[in-house]
């Protein structure tokens, strides 16, 4: 398997992708698409789920960091893309109790202009927050990322001249498409790809497996565990921003914790420190909260009558989580990366056997 | 090459270095050896920039160590091979070698060193692409000193490398410390095995619950009757 060979595969496998995400968002040549705005809208979440989910893993499984700030980087992109995107008309009407302040009640800038300025602002607040935090190790930086996360979401209910406070915000004008979305989880997936082979990677690498080691070999270790958390915080805030303009509303309720263990669910599912185990995850995870609906609705089963129970579907994620981590203890990748050369190695050996 | 001058060392209330001076000149094998708690291990962190001292001088060629990061400190050229290996033992042999060239921009002469490496320890060639965690305690010691060796180092410190490993090792490691010393490397080794260290180095130093008790040339001190008794186990 040559190195040009497997460019090419890229290429056409990229090439498929953007013909499906062509049909399947407007339709192709006349035919028009195969699947339902229902459906879509789960691809949609599927591809930002993927992205979110890299960005935890590079701070969680690539760096060794164990953050749970994802909630909070994701609001801030939600807001900043709601604020800066929605017509002043729209922030009007969202903002019956406590006037929008100035300039915000003014402005409206393109979407893709808001999405910047959504990463942007989480990655300056990631590297503010990162500064102190990234000193402590363990369960102690698990903690302070998690009430950072709380934090923000506090600031958003009671600044209500800035964010409606617990109303949260509706009409958010829904730019967001499956054109963006793919773009989104492709290039996450490509900054990985790239990151993990530079030496940056290797690196952030030898920081999970032994601080003092790579401090020993001239790794400044600081600068490192930074890099990645403010990579990952701007990565979380485009997300964050694209599901906002996605969903069309948000609310502080939305970035609580369990959105963080949700993406840590897909992150820990699919390996901690694989990219393809966490496209693999994300997508899986992602279906399956649409799939497993059913089991949150009435049952009945004969005579049995069964209520429906809201929640039903985090037990059987809870259950998933524990089989996996059971007979999976890396997960469902651990740290191994899907290559073509891994695809076509039946094909490969037989060339040298012959 | 490294000159230490009167080395204060405290952990929050605890005196660990009390007025350290030693000098490892260019090309030779310096050794330090002591009981747990002495202040070995404490004295290679310092010049390594990874504790910082309260008082006194690290000099190394002519330049200032006291207060530089330790990444700083690695670019001039000290390398340790820390306690207990420290390998990355979720990467393959090969990273582990790569990382340990982190420091410098050559990539080249990186290439070179690495097959310089294999010559010196066949046996991390052939477990090139095995995970580092899965080698034996021998080869992992082999790999932490190839991995040190990678950083083209002027001064190679060494913190108790004989730790843990089955005597026939500890004398392999010996004959590869001597060899790269040969090859006109400085060595500032630890040890707690005294007699292999002393036999081994040009010059030593017996630290003492944070400061320097005796110090002599390698001979000397293996015929010294304090060190004979109290470190060699002889009556």
């Amino acid at each position: 398997m040559t190195r040009k060979n497997n460019y090419l595969y890229t290429l056409m496998a990229v090439a498929a992708l953007a013909v499906v995400v062509a049909w399947a968002q407007t339709g192709l040549f006349g035919l028009l698409s195969p699947w339902d705005a229902y459906t879509v809208r789960i691809m949609n979440l599927c591809a930002i789920n993927i992205g979110l989910g890299l960005a935890l893993n590079l701070v969680n499984g690539f760096t060794g960091q164990f953050s749970l700030g994802h909630a909070g980087f994701m609001a801030i992109g939600a807001y900043t893309v709601a604020l800066l995107a929605m017509s002043p008309a729209v922030k009007q009407m969202n903002f019956f109790m406590v006037p929008l302040i100035a300039p915000f009640d003014k402005i409206q800038i393109s979407f893709w202009a808001g999405i910047l300025w959504g990463g942007l602002l989480s990655a300056f607040f990631g590297f503010l927050i990162g500064a102190p935090v990234l000193r402590l190790r363990g369960d102690y930086l698990a903690i302070a990322t998690l009430g950072f996360a709380e934090i923000i979401r506090v600031v958003i209910i009671n600044v209500k001249g800035l964010t409606n406070g617990a109303l949260g915000l509706k009409g958010i004008p829904v730019y967001t498409n499956l054109w963006w979305t793919t773009a989104y989880a492709g290039l996450t997936v490509l900054l990985m790809v790239r990151l993990i082979k530079s030496s940056y990677g290797r690196a952030l690498k030898a920081i999970r497996e032994d601080e003092i080691a790579a401090q020993a070999m001239g790794i400044d270790v600081f600068y490192h565990k930074m890099l990645a958390f403010v990579l990952a915080a701007f990565i979380a805030g485009v997300g964050g921003g694209l599901q906002a303009s996605l969903i069309g509303s948000i609310d502080p309720a939305m970035y609580k914790l369990p959105l963080t263990f949700q993406i840590l669910l897909m992150v820990v599912l699919g390996g901690m420190g694989s990219i393809t185990g966490t496209v693999i995850a994300a997508t899986i995870v992602t279906a399956l909260m649409e799939i497993l609906r059913f089991v949150e609705s009435p049952l009945t089963l004969g005579a049995i009558h069964l209520p429906g129970i809201p929640g039903m579907r985090m037990v059987v994620f809870s259950l998933l989580l524990i089989v996996v981590t059971l007979f999976y203890s890396h997960g469902l990748m651990g740290d191994k990366e899907f290559s073509w050369d891994l695809l076509f190695s039946r094909r490969t050996k037989q060339g040298v056997t012959q | 090459m490294l000159e230490i001058k009167d080395l204060h060392v405290h952990y929050g209330g605890i005196h660990a270095l009390k007025g350290i001076s030693l000098t490892v000149p260019e090309g030779k094998i310096v050794t330090l050896i002591g009981a747990n708690g002495a202040g070995k291990s404490t004295t290679l962190r310092a010049i390594c920039g990874l504790v910082k001292p309260t008082s006194g001088s690290i000099v190394f060629c002519g330049e200032n160590l006291v207060g530089e990061k330790t990444t700083t400190i690695i670019k001039k050229g000290i390398t340790m091979v820390p306690e207990g290996r420290r390998v990355f033992p979720d990467l393959t042999v090969h990273e582990n070698l790569i990382l340990g060239a982190y420091a410098r921009q050559d990539h080249q002469a990186i290439e070179e060193d690495i097959k310089q490496v294999n010559t010196l320890f066949p046996r991390l060639l052939e477990r090139r692409d095995q995970l580092a965690g899965t080698l034996s305690g021998g080869e992992q010691q082999m790999l932490a000193v190839g991995r040190a060796l990678m950083s083209r180092p002027r001064l190679l410190m060494m913190d108790e490398p004989s730790l843990g490993l089955a005597p026939v090792l500890v004398q392999d490691i010996f004959q590869i410390i001597r060899r790269i010393n040969n090859d006109g490397m400085t060595i500032l080794l630890i040890e707690q095995n005294a007699k292999a260290a002393l036999e081994l180095a040009d010059y030593g130093y017996v630290l003492e619950t944070g400061s320097v008790a005796l110090a002599g040339t390698g001979k000397d001190l293996l015929a010294d009757d304090r060190v004979r008794k109290v470190y060699l186990g002889e009556s």
